[in-house]
C-alpha cells in the first residue's frame, strides 16, 4: 500500500527525542551494549549490596522450601524452581517501580513476585492450593497476579507473556503514566513466532517494554545450541532495530547496571530494548525432570564457581560486612520461609462454592 | 534439631518409588544442593537432593528397597552435632493431599452452579422515537464512535482499520475522527496483536480488536482462550480481560474453505468468554456497545453478507441491550426455529412462506451464544412443541447440538416431535457456484425440516 504523507500519519508517529530513535534505521544496534562496557558492575554500597543479596536469599530459600513441600505432597501438577537465576530478577526488579512499572513473566514466576515485594505467605498458599493463596487456589504456580504491584502473571503457555507484555507497554504509552514493562521469557520462548511479531510491533511503535531473554541454557531438556540457529539471543533484535545488550544473568551488579543503562533509553522514549542474561538452573525444568540431558559436574560447576548468592556475599565481605551478619540475616530468611510454609500447609483449602465464582465479573 | 529425609514426590503422579542408590553414608557431611539418592519414580530416575546442611545420622531405609510410599521417613540428618544413630524406622504417614482422597468418591458435588440471575428484557424503545435506517455496517461503526467518545480507554485495532478505513469498511471514518492512537492499523500479525490488545486490556484499556475475519484469529486461538477467557478465574477475580475481539464470521460468498467457517460453536464452549453473534443493525448497535463496556472478554461475531443490509434503528442517545438475552423474532404458535446471525434471515423468510401454507413459526434469535438464554428456548418449546434449529454452520458439535441438549435435558415432557437441526453439510465449503450453494443452509431446507416436526 502507497503510503501519501499527511500530518495524520505524521502525527502517529513519536516526534524524535533529541537523541537518536531506534526508529530512524540510523541508531547502531550495540549503543547500548557500548554503554554498558564502560562499566559493567552497578556501584552499590554495602547496604544496597546487602538489600539485594537479603532478596536474592529469599527466593533461593523460598524456592528450596518449595521443592520440599512438593516433595511431601502439599504442591501438586507442575512447579518450577527459581533456583540459580536469582540474579536476573532481582537486579532487573530492583531498579524497577512496583505499582507503576509492569512486570510479566512465564511459568517459572515465584521468584519474580518475590521481587516486587509480594507476601511469601500468599505465594506459598497458592502453591499448596489453599483459600488463602493470591489466585484463591485457583491458579496454582504458573498462574498468579498482582495488579497492586503490577505483576501481571504467571502465564503456562510458553511465549504468550510477550505479546502481552507488548499489550501492558502499550497501555504504558497509551496512559502516558511513565511506566515500563519488563516481560521476561526463556531461551525456549524465545523461538516462538509471537515473540517477534510483538518485537516488530514493539518497534514500530516505539513501546516501553524491555525484552527479557533468560538464558538458562536448557530449554526443558534441550539445549540452546540444539535449538537455536541463533544462539546470541540479545543479537535476535537485529531484524526489528531493537538494540540488544549481553548480561552475566549470574551477578546481580551485572544486571542492576545493565537495568539501568535500558530502563534509561526506554524511559525516554526510544522504544525496546532486548536484554539477554545469561544464566543457569540448578534444579530440573520442573520437579520431574530426570536430569539426563546435563552432567552432575556442569551443574556442580555453576553452583560452585557462578553462584549468583555467593558471589554477592563476596562481594560483601570485601565491603567490609562482617560474615556473622550474613548468616543471622540467613536464619531470619528461613524463619519467615517456615512462617510462610506453616501458613500455606495450614490454611483451608478453598470453599467448594469457589468452584463457580470468577468465571466472568459480569453477571448476564 | 534432627531433620527427618522423607521420600519424596518427584512427579505430579507419583504415589511410591524404588530407592535405588544410596550416594551418601551415615557419618557424612551433606550441605544445600548435594545429591542424598537415587529415586526411580514412575517416570525417570531422579535425583533426591538435600536442602538443609548437616550430618547423615542414621539411613532408614536401605537402597534398593521397592515401593516406598512418597512420605515415608527414609533417614535421619543431624544438625549441630547431635547423635541420632538410635533412630527407628517410622511407618510412612500420609501426605496431605491423600487423606482427602480417602473421601467418599460418589458424594455428589456440595455445591451446585449458581442460577442465572433474572432476565433483563430489551430497554422500552420511548413511544415517538425517530426510527432511521441503518445499514449493520454503519450500526456496528456507530456503536464504536459513540462508545470511544465515551470512554478515552476505548481505541481500535487491527488489519486496515485506519488508512483504508476497514477492510470491509465498518471502521469508516473512525480515524478522521478519533487520529491514530485510538485507531490504529496493525500488520498482519494476528497471534501478537491479539496478545497486544488482551496484554492492553488487562492493563486497563478497552481494546476492540478486529480481525479481518474470524478466519484469521485461528492464528491468535491461543490468546482468545488461555490469555482472555481465563485470567479472571485463575487470578481469583483479581485480573480482568475487558477485550472485544470482533470481525466477520461464517461462510462469505465463492472464497472456498479457508475463509468460510462459523466459529461460533467453538467459542461458545469456553467457560470464561461472552459469544454474541447478532443478525440485525439495532443488535449489532446494541450489542457491541454492551460488548465494549462489559468487564468481561467478548468474541463479536458478525457476517460479511449482511454488513450490507438496511435495518430500522431506534435514533436514542445510548443504545445498549442485554448480554445474554434472545430475541423473538416472530410470535407464532405451531413450531419454533431458534437461529442467530445470518440464519436469522433465512428461518424469518421460511417463516413467511410456512404462514401462506397454515404454520405459524416462531422465530427466536439467540443473539447471545455464551451465556444462552436457555430459558426463552425452553418457553418457546413449551408453547409451539416443536423446535427446529436454523443454523449457518456445521452440524457436528454446533450450536444446533446444543439446543438439541438442552431441549432434551430441560424440555423433554413438552416435545411432540423430535428436535431437528437444519445447518451446511458436513463438508469443508466448496468454490464453485453450484456446489456452494448446495452445501449452505436455505430457506427450503428449513421449510423442510419444519413440516417434517408438524407432520405435514
Amino acid at each position: 500500500m502507497a503510503k501519501t504523507p499527511s500530518a495524520r500519519s505524521a502525527s502517529s508517529k513519536r516526534s524524535p527525542a533529541p537523541k537518536a530513535s531506534a526508529a530512524d534505521n540510523k541508531t547502531p544496534l550495540d549503543i547500548l551494549q557500548t554503554e554498558f562496557e564502560k562499566d559493567r558492575r552497578f556501584k552499590a554500597d554495602a547496604d544496597t549490596l546487602l538489600h539485594l543479596y537479603e532478596q536474592m536469599l529469599l527466593i533461593r530459600r523460598f524456592e528450596e522450601k518449595a521443592g520440599q513441600l512438593y516433595g511431601l505432597g502439599y504442591i501438586g501438577g507442575f512447579c518450577h524452581l527459581y533456583i540459580g537465576q536469582e540474579a536476573v530478577a532481582i537486579g532487573l526488579q530492583s531498579a524497577a517501580e512496583p505499582g507503576k512499572d509492569s512486570v510479566i513473566t512465564g511459568y517459572r514466576d515465584h521468584g519474580h513476585m518475590l521481587a516486587y515485594g509480594i507476601d511469601p505467605n500468599i505465594i506459598m498458599a497458592e502453591l499448596t492450593g489453599r483459600q488463602a493463596g493470591i489466585s484463591h487456589g485457583k491458579g496454582g504456580s504458573m498462574h498468579m497476579f498482582s495488579t497492586e504491584h503490577k505483576f501481571f502473571g504467571g502465564h503456562g503457555i510458553v511465549g504468550a507473556q510477550v505479546s502481552l507484555g507488548g499489550g501492558l507497554a502499550f497501555a504504558h504509552k497509551y496512559n502516558e503514566d511513565g511506566g515500563l514493562c519488563i516481560a521476561y521469557f526463556g531461551d525456549g520462548a524465545a523461538n516462538q513466532g509471537q515473540v517477534y511479531e510483538t518485537m516488530n510491533m514493539a518497534a514500530l511503535w516505539d513501546l516501553p517494554i524491555v525484552f527479557v531473554v533468560e538464558n538458562n541454557q536448557y530449554a526443558m531438556g534441550t539445549a540452546v545450541k540444539r535449538s537455536s540457529a541463533e544462539t546470541e539471543f540479545h543479537k535476535r533484535g537485529a531484524a526489528f532495530r531493537i538494540p540488544g545488550m549481553d548480561v552475566d544473568g549470574m551477578d546481580v551488579l551485572e544486571v542492576r547496571q545493565a537495568a539501568e543503562v535500558a530502563f534509561k533509553y526506554v524511559r525516554e522514549g526510544n522504544g525496546p530494548v532486548l536484554l539477554e542474561c545469561n544464566t543457569y538452573r540448578y534444579r530440573g525444568h520442573s520437579m520431574s525432570d530426570p536430569a539426563k540431558y546435563r552432567t552432575r559436574e556442569e551443574v556442580q560447576d555453576m553452583r560452585e564457581k557462578h553462584d549468583p548468592i555467593e558471589h554477592a556475599k563476596a562481594d560483601l565481605l570485601k565491603l567490609g560486612v562482617e560474615e556473622d551478619k550474613l548468616k543471622e540475616m540467613d536464619k531470619a530468611i528461613r524463619a519467615r520461609i517456615a512462617e510462610a510454609a506453616d501458613f500455606a500447609e495450614n490454611s483451608p483449602e478453598p470453599e467448594p462454592s469457589e468452584l463457580y465464582t470468577d468465571v466472568l465479573v459480569e453477571e448476564y | 534439631m534432627a531433620i527427618e529425609l522423607k521420600m519424596p514426590a518427584l512427579s505430579p503422579t507419583m504415589e511410591e518409588g524404588t530407592l535405588a542408590k544410596w550416594l551418601v553414608k551415615e557419618g557424612d557431611t551433606v550441605s544445600s544442593g548435594d545429591v542424598l539418592a537415587e529415586i526411580e519414580t514412575d517416570k525417570a530416575t531422579m535425583e533426591f537432593e538435600s536442602i538443609d546442611e548437616g550430618v547423615v545420622g542414621k539411613i532408614l531405609v536401605a537402597e534398593g528397597t521397592e515401593e516406598v510410599k512418597v512420605g515415608t521417613v527414609i533417614a535421619i540428618l543431624a544438625t549441630d552435632g547431635e547423635d541420632v544413630s538410635d533412630a527407628a524406622p517410622a511407618p510412612a504417614p500420609a501426605p496431605a493431599e491423600s487423606e482427602e482422597k480417602a473421601e467418599d468418591p460418589a458424594d455428589p458435588l456440595p455445591v451446585s452452579a449458581p442460577e442465572a440471575k433474572p432476565r433483563v428484557a430489551d430497554p422500552e424503545i420511548p413511544a415517538g422515537t425517530n426510527m432511521v435506517t441503518l445499514t449493520v455496517r454503519e450500526a456496528l461503526r456507530d456503536a464504536m464512535a459513540e462508545e470511544m467518545r465515551l470512554d478515552e480507554r476505548v481505541f481500535v485495532m487491527g488489519e486496515e482499520v485506519a488508512e483504508y478505513q476497514g477492510a470491509y469498511k465498518v471502521t469508516q471514518g473512525l480515524l478522521d475522527e478519533f487520529g491514530a492512537k485510538r485507531v490504529i492499523d496493525t500488520p498482519i500479525t494476528e497471534y501478537g496483536f491479539a496478545g497486544i490488545g488482551a496484554g492492553a486490556a488487562m492493563g486497563g484499556l478497552r481494546p476492540v480488536v478486529e480481525f479481518m475475519t474470524f478466519n484469521f484469529a485461528m492464528q491468535a486461538m491461543d490468546h482468545l482462550i488461555n490469555s482472555a477467557a481465563k485470567t479472571n478465574y485463575m487470578s481469583g477475580g483479581q485480573m480482568r480481560c475487558p477485550v472485544v475481539f470482533r470481525g466477520p464470521n461464517g461462510a462469505a460468498s465463492r472464497v472456498g474453505a479457508q475463509h468460510s467457517q462459523n466459529y461460533a460453536p467453538w467459542y461458545a464452549s469456553v467457560p470464561g468468554l461472552i459469544v454474541i453473534a447478532p443478525y440485525d443493525a439495532s443488535d449489532c448497535k446494541g450489542l457491541l456497545k454492551a460488548a465494549i463496556r462489559s468487564e468481561d472478554p467478548v468474541i463479536f461475531l458478525e457476517n460479511e453478507l449482511v454488513y450490507g443490509e438496511k435495518f430500522e434503528v431506534a435514533q436514542l442517545d445510548d443504545h445498549v441491550l442485554p448480554i445474554g438475552k434472545a430475541r423473538i423474532m416472530r410470535e407464532g404458535a405451531d413450531v419454533t426455529i431458534v437461529s442467530y446471525s445470518i440464519a436469522v434471515g433465512i428461518a424469518l423468510k421460511a417463516a413467511e412462506e410456512l404462514a401462506g401454507e397454515g404454520i405459524d413459526a416462531e422465530v427466536i434469535d439467540l443473539r447471545t451464544i455464551r451465556p444462552l438464554d436457555k430459558e426463552a428456548v425452553l418457553e418457546s418449546l413449551a408453547k409451539t412443541n416443536r423446535v427446529v434449529i436454523a443454523e449457518e454452520g456445521w452440524p457436528t458439535c454446533s450450536v444446533a447440538s446444543e439446543i438439541v441438549a438442552l431441549c432434551m435435558e430441560e424440555g423433554f415432557d413438552h416435545l411432540d416431535a423430535p428436535v431437528t437441526r437444519v445447518c451446511n453439510e458436513d463438508v469443508p465449503l466448496p468454490y464453485a457456484a453450484n456446489l456452494e450453494k448446495l452445501a449452505l443452509i436455505d430457506k427450503d431446507k428449513v421449510i423442510a425440516a419444519v413440516k417434517k416436526v408438524c407432520y405435514r
